[in-house]
């Protein structure tokens, strides 16, 4: 379980991040969604006691980070979104160098090497040198070293970022393989589609704030009591343009000016969705074409972000 | 003991160390550099005398000059070997992963250095069967050549831990080096000039007046010290113009054992951010 309260960290007087309150309870799958420089490393960095905060705290299973960082260590697997790896290592060696950073001795590790290389589907690759591997291969053989103590939490930064589709694939699997084995896992990205069929919960976070924070469908109804309606308008669009935006529930209007299109997010419901058609026609607006557009997951976190900025 | 040797950071360098032929190929390069040292200078010696005789004090003079020259060797390459050890690992971002270890901040640190210097070490080591040679003729002591390699392993844990500090309180190796390169040059060619400023300001200004001044700058710099402890007269005529009698190189080992232990505790402390605001 992951308790965060009130963390914050400042960089002068820029704040990469906001009093974070979160609770990730045992054995959940936890989104973290944000577009660049949102502060998702910098949250992760501190959990994995890489940063010190400027204010809050944070316990793994119970333990503090702030008083214990070294017993954190051992109950977090943690995946930078930027890492290297060491020359002229193997495989192998390199599993064996951080099996033994943890303590394990070289039984375990000959016994557990050949298991988390089977799990990251790198079984063959055991006696190539690390430095050789492709970015997708080295990114599993992190995520498998990230496991050699079996730790309880998976702190994961982008861990498919830089992965072709067909690694997002296998890497999912392999995540809800260990979903399914217990772990609490936390894990980053700013495609929100990639997360939203694996995790429990998801939240949203821009500028260092967290501004949204619920079950993947709770953060998706939430956003989707805006609609997206389009207008295609034969003529002019200036006319349309001024009548659409005199209606108070219409918001973000923009134009396709070569595609005769008007585009605005609708607040209202059915009822009022319909005046305002009737409305238009009324005025004489040559409308073509109204329609409702289909909003997915990609959709909302524009929209959120958008939002936030915009504050 | 066998905590410390159980280190993963020493176990992996060490291995990645000896992987590399360039290590045999530069251990090979100074034996063979050595050994036609040692050997030129008994013959060119033993023919210019005349007769093919290898006295007692030309035996001395070659044991003096094989002396320097590893000293020279340690104080130019343990920088480069140290220097980069915790940033090249910050700049290859390989360093993150191993903050979030369970090991250790000191294991880190440790298993840095020492694995860093192991190379130096077994350089030393190996010379030493060449080096030895000088018995054969006199003019030297079993004894006393055991005192000059405790000189040295001091002189390179020293001036070693010095270049893993700044690796690691430095985000770039350029600047760790340049910085352990500096101040290796400030405790051997400044403190030199120090001394022969200060001990001939105070010989022309007060005639046999004392300098303790001159004691301090001569009890730090390596060559002195090591002259003095190849030459123990050195000592009666440092302690005849400074006016200390303290052997230097009792001030010398209580200045580097000062610099290692002080440089390791920086490390150390400075390794891993602290988590705890609060203190
Ligand atoms: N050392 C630093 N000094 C100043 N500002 C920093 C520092 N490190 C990070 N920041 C700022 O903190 C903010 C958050 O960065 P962070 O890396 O957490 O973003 P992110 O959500 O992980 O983004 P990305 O999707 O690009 O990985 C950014 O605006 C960044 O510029
Ligand atoms: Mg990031």
């Amino acid at each position: 379980m992951i308790e965060i309260k009130g963390l914050t960290k400042k960089y002068g007087s820029f704040y990469a991040l906001k009093d974070l309150n979160l609770k990730i309870e045992e054995g959940t799958v936890f989104g973290f969604v944000g577009a660049n420089g949102a502060g998702k490393s910098t949250t992760f960095s501190i959990l994995a006691t890489l940063l010190q905060p400027t204010a809050g705290e944070a316990w793994i299973n119970g333990v503090s980070i702030s008083q214990n960082p070294h017993e954190v260590r051992r109950q977090i697997g943690y995946m930078p979104d930027f890492f290297g790896v060491y020359d002229q290592l193997r495989a192998e060696e390199y599993l064996d160098f951080y099996g033994a950073s943890y303590g394990l001795n070289p039984k375990q590790r000959m016994e557990l090497i050949p298991k988390l290389l089977e799990l990251v589907n790198l079984t063959n690759k055991r006696y190539d040198y690390v430095d050789l591997l492709s970015r997708g291969m080295k990114q599993r053989l992190c995520l498998a070293r990230a496991l050699i103590h079996n730790p309880s939490v998976l702190i994961l930064d982008e861990p498919a970022s830089g992965l072709d589709p067909r690694a997002r694939v296998e890497m999912r699997e392999i995540l809800l393989e260990l979903k399914a084995m217990g772990k609490t896992i936390l894990i980053s990205s700013h495609i929100l589609p990639e997360l939203a069929e694996m995790c429990d919960t998801l939240g949203v976070i821009d500028s260092g704030e967290l501004i949204a924070h619920g079950s993947v469908q709770s953060i998706q109804e939430k956003l989707q009591n805006e609609k997206v309606i389009r207008v295609k308008i034969a003529g002019p669009l200036k006319v349309a343009v001024t009548f659409f935006e005199n209606d108070p529930q219409v918001s973000r209007l923009t134009q396709i000016q070569d595609r005769q299109i008007v585009e605005f997010l609708y607040k209202g419901n059915d009822e009022d969705q319909l005046d305002l058609l009737r409305n238009a026609m009324a005025t004489g607006l040559p409308i073509l074409a109204f329609s409702e557009q289909e909003t997915d997951l990609e959709d909302v976190f524009m929209e959120i972000t958008k939002g936030a900025e915009s504050l | 003991m066998r905590e410390l040797l159980a280190n993963p950071v020493l176990v992996k360098e060490i291995k990645l160390r000896f992987r590399n032929m360039k290590s045999f190929t530069g251990l090979f390069f100074y034996l063979l550099v050595m050994g036609i040292f040692v050997f030129g200078f008994v013959y060119l010696t033993g023919s210019i005398s005349g007769g093919g005789f290898f006295r007692p004090e030309e035996s001395f003079i070659l044991f003096t000059m094989l002396s320097f020259i590893q000293l020279g060797l340690i104080l130019f390459i343990t920088p480069g070997l140290t220097a980069g050890t915790i940033s090249t690992e910050r700049e290859k971002q390989t360093l993150n992963i191993l903050l979030t270890t369970a090991q250790s901040s000191f294991q880190i640190i440790f298993g840095k250095l020492l694995s860093s210097i192991a190379f130096l070490l077994l350089l030393l080591l190996s010379g030493l069967p060449i080096y030895s040679m000088v018995f054969l003729y006199g003019g030297v002591s079993p004894g006393q050549m055991a005192v000059i390699f405790l000189f040295y392993f001091l002189t390179l844990l020293a001036i070693g831990s010095l270049g893993v500090m700044y690796s690691t309180v430095t985000r770039r190796t350029v600047v760790s080096m340049i910085a352990t390169f500096s101040t290796m040059i400030f405790l051997t060619a400044v403190t030199g000039f120090f001394l022969i400023l200060t001990v001939s300001l105070s010989s022309v200004a007060m005639g046999t007046g004392t300098s303790p001044l001159s004691y301090f700058w001569a009890s730090i710099n390596p060559a002195v010290v090591l002259m003095s402890l190849l030459e123990p007269s050195w000592n009666d005529e440092i302690s005849r113009i400074t006016g200390i009698s303290l052997p230097l190189w009792v001030s010398y080992s209580f200045f580097y054992l000062l610099l290692f232990a002080g440089s390791l505790w920086l490390s150390v402390s400075k390794l891993r951010v602290n988590m705890n605001k609060y203190r």
